[in-house]
C-alpha cells in the first residue's frame, strides 16, 4: 500500500518538476498556457493522493479548465503569437538569489512539524473542537463543510464578495466593449 | 467549430452528467467533499465547454449575459439575506441557529442555503467572465471603426 503512495507521489512530483522546468524554458506563451493547464491537472492529482478531494475539484476546475480558457481567450484577444525574448544576460545572479532561497526554505522546513502529526500547534488550536463538537452543533457529517459554512461564516462570505466583485471588474472592463490591436 | 462532429457529439454527451454531478457536489456537500464553490466552478466549466465546442452565440441563447449578473447578484443576496434573517430572528449576523425551533437543524437549513448562494454566484461569474471575454470584439489595424 506504502510502495503504490510512494509511486504515484513519486510520478506526479516527477512530472510536476518536468513540466515546471519545460514552462521555464519554453518562449512560446500558448504553449506556457498549455503546460500551465497539465501543471494544475497534475497538482489536483496530488490533492486527491492527500485526501484533499474537494481542493482537487476546484483545482481540476478551475486550474485546467476555466483559467486555461481564459487565458487562452485572453491570447487569441491580445493576438499574441510572438516568441518572448529571452534575458541574454548572465543568469549567474538569478540562479544565486534561487539557490540561496531555496536552501533557506529546505532549512525552514526542518522546524515545520511532520505531514499530519496530530500534536502540531495547527491541529492543537480550534481544530479539536471541531472535530468533536461540530456533528452535535451543526449536525453534518462534514466538518470542512461547518467550518466553512458555519464557524467561519463571515470568511466565506468575504470569499463570495471578492468573487463577485472580481466578476463585475471583467464584465466592466470586457463587457459591451470593442477594443483595437495595436499595430507590431 | 463547424467541423468539429466528434467533439460536439462527445461534449453533448458528456454535459448532462457534469451538471448532474456539480448538482450533486452542490447539494450533497454536506456529507461529502464538496459544495458552493467546487459545485459553481464545475457547473460553470460544463458551460464553458458547451460555448467553446457550439460557439459563443448558441450559449448565449442558452443563457444570456444579463441572466448571468442577475444570478451572480442574486447568490450575494441570498447569502447575505440568510445572516440579515437570522438578525431579525434574534440572533447574531450569520447565525443560523435561530432559523428553526431546533438550533441544529437552523444550522442545516442556512448551511444549505448559504452554499447554494456561494454556488449560484461562482458559477454565474465563471460563465459571465467566460462570455465577457468571447464577446471582447477587437478589430485589425487599419479596419474601419
Amino acid at each position: 500500500m506504502i510502495a503504490i503512495e510512494f509511486l504515484v507521489n513519486f510520478t506526479l512530483l516527477g512530472f510536476l518538476l518536468a513540466t515546471a522546468l519545460v514552462i521555464s524554458r519554453t518562449n512560446r506563451l500558448f504553449q506556457s498556457v498549455m503546460l500551465f493547464g497539465i501543471y494544475s491537472l497534475l497538482t489536483a492529482g496530488l490533492f486527491v493522493v492527500l485526501d484533499a478531494v474537494d481542493v482537487a475539484f476546484t483545482e481540476a476546475a478551475v486550474g485546467t479548465c476555466i483559467s486555461t480558457i481564459l487565458m487562452l481567450s485572453a491570447l487569441s484577444l491580445t493576438g499574441s503569437r510572438r516568441e518572448v525574448a529571452m534575458h541574454r544576460k548572465s543568469p549567474a545572479l538569478a540562479l544565486g538569489v534561487s539557490i540561496a532561497l531555496g536552501a533557506a526554505l529546505a532549512v525552514g522546513i526542518m522546524d515545520m512539524p511532520e505531514f499530519a502529526d496530530p500534536n502540531a500547534p495547527a491541529n492543537l488550536h480550534v481544530a479539536p473542537y471541531y472535530l468533536t463538537d461540530s456533528v452535535s452543533e451543526i449536525g453534518i457529517p462534514n466538518v470542512v463543510t461547518s467550518v466553512l459554512a458555519s464557524y467561519r461564516g463571515y470568511d466565506t462570505l468575504g470569499e463570495v464578495v471578492v468573487i463577485f466583485t472580481a466578476g463585475i471588474g471583467v464584465i466592466a472592463l470586457l463587457a459591451g466593449r470593442t477594443g483595437k490591436r495595436d499595430e507590431d | 467549430m463547424k467541423h468539429h462532429l466528434i467533439l460536439q457529439v462527445v461534449a453533448k454527451a458528456l454535459i448532462p452528467f457534469i451538471l448532474l454531478f456539480a448538482l450533486y457536489v452542490q447539494f450533497h456537500g454536506d456529507y461529502g467533499p464538496g459544495g458552493g464553490f467546487q459545485a459553481g466552478v464545475i457547473f460553470g466549466a460544463a458551460f464553458i465547454l458547451y460555448g467553446i465546442v457550439f460557439g459563443k452565440d448558441v450559449a448565449m441563447k442558452v443563457v444570456p449575459p444579463s441572466l448571468v449578473y442577475t444570478t451572480a447578484s442574486l447568490g450575494v443576496l441570498l447569502y447575505t439575506g440568510v445572516g440579515v434573517a437570522g438578525m431579525l430572528l434574534g440572533g447574531e449576523f450569520l447565525n443560523y441557529s435561530v432559523l428553526s425551533k431546533d438550533a441544529v437543524d437552523g444550522q442545516h437549513h442556512g448551511i444549505l442555503l448559504i452554499e447554494f448562494g456561494v454556488g449560484i454566484t461562482v458559477a454565474s461569474v465563471m460563465i459571465a467572465l467566460f462570455l465577457s471575454y468571447a464577446n471582447y470584439r477587437v478589430t485589425e489595424p487599419g479596419e474601419g471603426e
